[in-house]
């Protein structure tokens, strides 16, 4: 592991990126945060700009609109930034495939290095993703 | 005070194509293309009906426009229709210039079967990207084809 | 006009959920115009419809939208059985209020969170979203899922509510009253949330009669509609509780109704829990006739509406969806207009769009066309207000 990835795994500081969702799972997001499940106790705080941001959280599916602003904010991330796709949407359409505003997953759009699936994913499950992700990165 | 059901029938007697009460809560009033706005701003301005929203449907026959008013005294709705027969370039009055409301829900109907609104003060694309083609309306029936190719 | 100056303005709100893009076109401090574009979240769900089976669609309708996965499938159904004349068991009608009714009391929660974060207390965003989550747990306790309940059907509802968890949503309900009490104390009569809301983001009856908005935005505007009460669904018309309606039209009033109208969803759920039927809770339904149904339903946010034509075949060949938030959004034009930049982010959240859209606001002054401010400053400079009003109080 080189010594960037070795910091960036202290204190997580993530960015939502909210790709057409339907809004469940960026509210688990944010419920993560606050005081329930409290992630901030290990330093992850969602930050207000993509420039900032150690892991970009990606939700929904990308339409036709929202594709080229999420390659955007990649692109603007200092790397390495982890991309993980939280939902079942960001992970593979779910039932939004066969629409005319669809266009290609999240991961043919930017590198994904770990998926959460759920339809919305629970807090645990949000939470249990970025820890195995983080595992991940130490081998 | 009358009916408002009652009311629309008298005052559009000779409008009225068909009038079906398909519930004491919900009524279809299906009228001629030109007379709609006339209607419409009757039933928003004097009966104080809210406009719940409008859609539009591609039949075989035309271009088929509801606008649903919510008459919210009672918890009535009345529903006028109305058939545009021309699908190759649909028309109507727009309702917009007296109901702001209907300015997004034009837009939309507009975006999505091709309908153009006269007179509409803003009708520009709501939802579609501005990549897909002018052309592209994807509620109508014969883009499925072309839509599910791949 | 072009969308593209989107993309550079980069920082997402901590707090955003949907995109939503604001133009606001301002003189100095004062907001004189606001375009709203939007189209970020389309997702071609009225087409999808149109090629799903009947009793598919609750499932596809329920991810519209996260905070109303069941307004939707409940105007849908509610759509439908208009459409078939059905006649649908009790206490599925009873279930159906009640699951309405917690969606409610979270959403309001939800809403209330979002708020104080828009105006610099971010305590009042933690403790309402702590208290959010006893809400979320007796909906997984009944339906299986914190959101996405599944629980709509044609004719009926998935799921019974079963004996033993009906202690569990009464003890709920009788947590949530103090922590009611409190936020009623504590957020309503607060001097300095009172100086940021009071007067702030007007939209009067007459604007909101033009505009057609609904739910509490119009209740707080003096317009006396609720579609629980004008045209009952669900067993609304079998239990007790009022229509909270509030005259002033500005935020301090729409954050009052939901904050009372919490008070009558508790008191709904009691009675339904108390009135509740033994008895079946789905018809089986095999068939859906031609014809055309409009179903319509409270959700938290607004009247939601559904219109669905069949034609005897197994999917509808037209479903139109209407949301909330599709009325009330557009209101932000003259409701946001007049304000200053730092009152603009409370007032384009206030309506409780469904996203909270100052992440993608701009502000461009009018002669020079120059970027000034993105959203994340919008939000700064809402709370350095509020800072200044608290130093005003206290000193």
């Amino acid at each position: 592991m080189n010594l960037k990835l070795k910091a960036l795994t202290k204190s997580i500081w993530v960015f939502h990126a909210a790709c057409s969702p339907c809004n469940n799972c960026d509210i688990e997001i944010l419920d993560v945060l606050t005081p329930r499940y409290d992630v901030e106790r290990f330093g992850i705080q969602l930050v207000g700009s993509v420039r900032h941001a150690d892991v970009l959280l990606v939700t929904g599916v990308p339409n036709r609109k929202t594709a080229e602003r999420l390659k955007a904010l990649y692109a603007q991330a200092a790397k390495p930034c982890l991309v993980v796709a939280i939902g079942q949407c960001a992970g593979g359409g779910c039932m939004f495939t066969p629409s005319y505003n669809y266009i290609k997953p999240v991961d043919e759009i930017v590198p994904v290095a770990a998926y959460v699936p759920g339809c919305p994913p629970k807090p645990e499950a949000i939470i249990m993703g970025v820890v195995k992700l983080l595992k991940s990165l130490g081998k | 005070m009358s009916e408002p059901q009652n009311t629309i029938k008298e005052k559009f007697a000779k409008q009225i194509l068909n009038f079906v009460e398909h519930n004491p809560r919900r009524f279809y009033i299906e009228l001629a293309p030109q007379d709609i706005p006339a209607a419409a701003k009757f039933i928003f301005r004097d009966l104080s009906c809210r406009l719940a929203t409008a859609s539009g449907l591609d039949t075989p026959g035309g271009i088929e426009i509801l606008y649903h008013f919510s008459h919210d005294l009672s918890g009535k709705i009345f529903t006028l229709k109305t058939l545009i027969r021309d699908k190759e370039d649909p028309h109507i009055e727009s309702i917009t210039p007296f109901i702001k409301a209907a300015e997004w829900i034009e837009r939309e109907m507009w975006e999505m079967l091709g309908v153009h609104f006269d007179h509409h003060p803003n009708l520009k694309r709501l939802l579609l990207a501005e990549d897909l083609p002018e052309d592209f309306h994807p509620l109508r029936h014969d883009q499925d084809k072309e839509r599910n190719e791949p | 006009m072009s969308h593209k100056v989107v993309i550079p303005i980069g920082p997402y709100h901590p707090l955003q959920e949907e995109p939503e893009f604001f133009r606001l076109y301002t003189e100095g401090e004062k907001v004189v115009d606001i375009d709203i574009v939007i189209g970020y979240m389309h997702r071609g769900i009225e087409k999808l419809s149109e090629s799903k089976h009947y009793d598919q669609t609750p499932y596809l309708v329920e991810r519209i939208c996260g905070i109303c996965s069941n307004a939707h499938p409940f105007a849908y159904v509610n759509a439908m059985e208009d459409l078939a004349k059905i006649e649908v068991p009790e206490r599925a009608l009873y279930i159906r209020t009640i699951i309405a009714e917690l969606e409610r009391l979270h959403s309001h929660l939800l809403w209330l969170g979002l708020a104080g974060h828009f105006i610099g207390y971010n305590t009042v965003w933690m403790w309402s979203w702590k208290y959010r989550e006893p809400v979320l747990d007796i909906l997984e306790a009944i339906t299986g899922n914190r959101q996405n309940y599944g629980m709509m059907k044609v004719g009926g509802v998935r799921r019974d509510i079963k004996e033993e968890d009906i202690p569990g949503v009464r003890k709920m309900n009788d947590d949530l009253i103090p922590v009611l009490n409190m936020f009623k104390g504590a957020v309503m009569d607060d001097p300095v949330i009172q100086a940021r809301t009071k007067g702030v983001g007007i939209l009067s009856k007459e604007e909101a009669v033009n505009y057609s908005v609904v739910g509490p935005t119009a209740r707080a505007s003096g317009l006396a509609m609720d579609v629980r009460r004008d045209d009952p669904y669900g067993v609304y018309d079998r239990v007790e509780w009022d229509v909270v309606v509030r005259k002033e039209g500005d935020i301090f009033a729409k954050l009052v109704v939901r904050v009372l109208e919490m008070y009558e969803s508790i008191k709904i759920i009691n009675q339904c829990l108390e009135k509740m039927p033994k008895g079946p809770i789905d018809l089986d339904l095999k068939d859906i006739p031609a014809g055309e149904g409009i179903g319509r339903v409270e959700a938290p946010r607004g009247e939601c509406f559904h219109y669905v034509r069949s034609d005897g075949t197994n999917s509808p060949i037209r479903h139109k969806i209407r949301a909330p938030s599709y009325m009330n959004v557009p209101s932000n034009k003259v409701a946001a207009v007049g304000q200053t930049i730092s009152d603009a982010a409370i007032t384009l959240a206030a309506v409780d769009p469904c996203y909270c859209c100052t992440e993608r606001t701009i502000v461009i002054d009018r002669q020079t066309e120059r970027k000034l401010f993105n959203g994340w400053d919008l939000v700064e400079l809402s709370r350095k207000k509020t800072e200044e009003i608290k130093g005003q109080k206290s000193g």
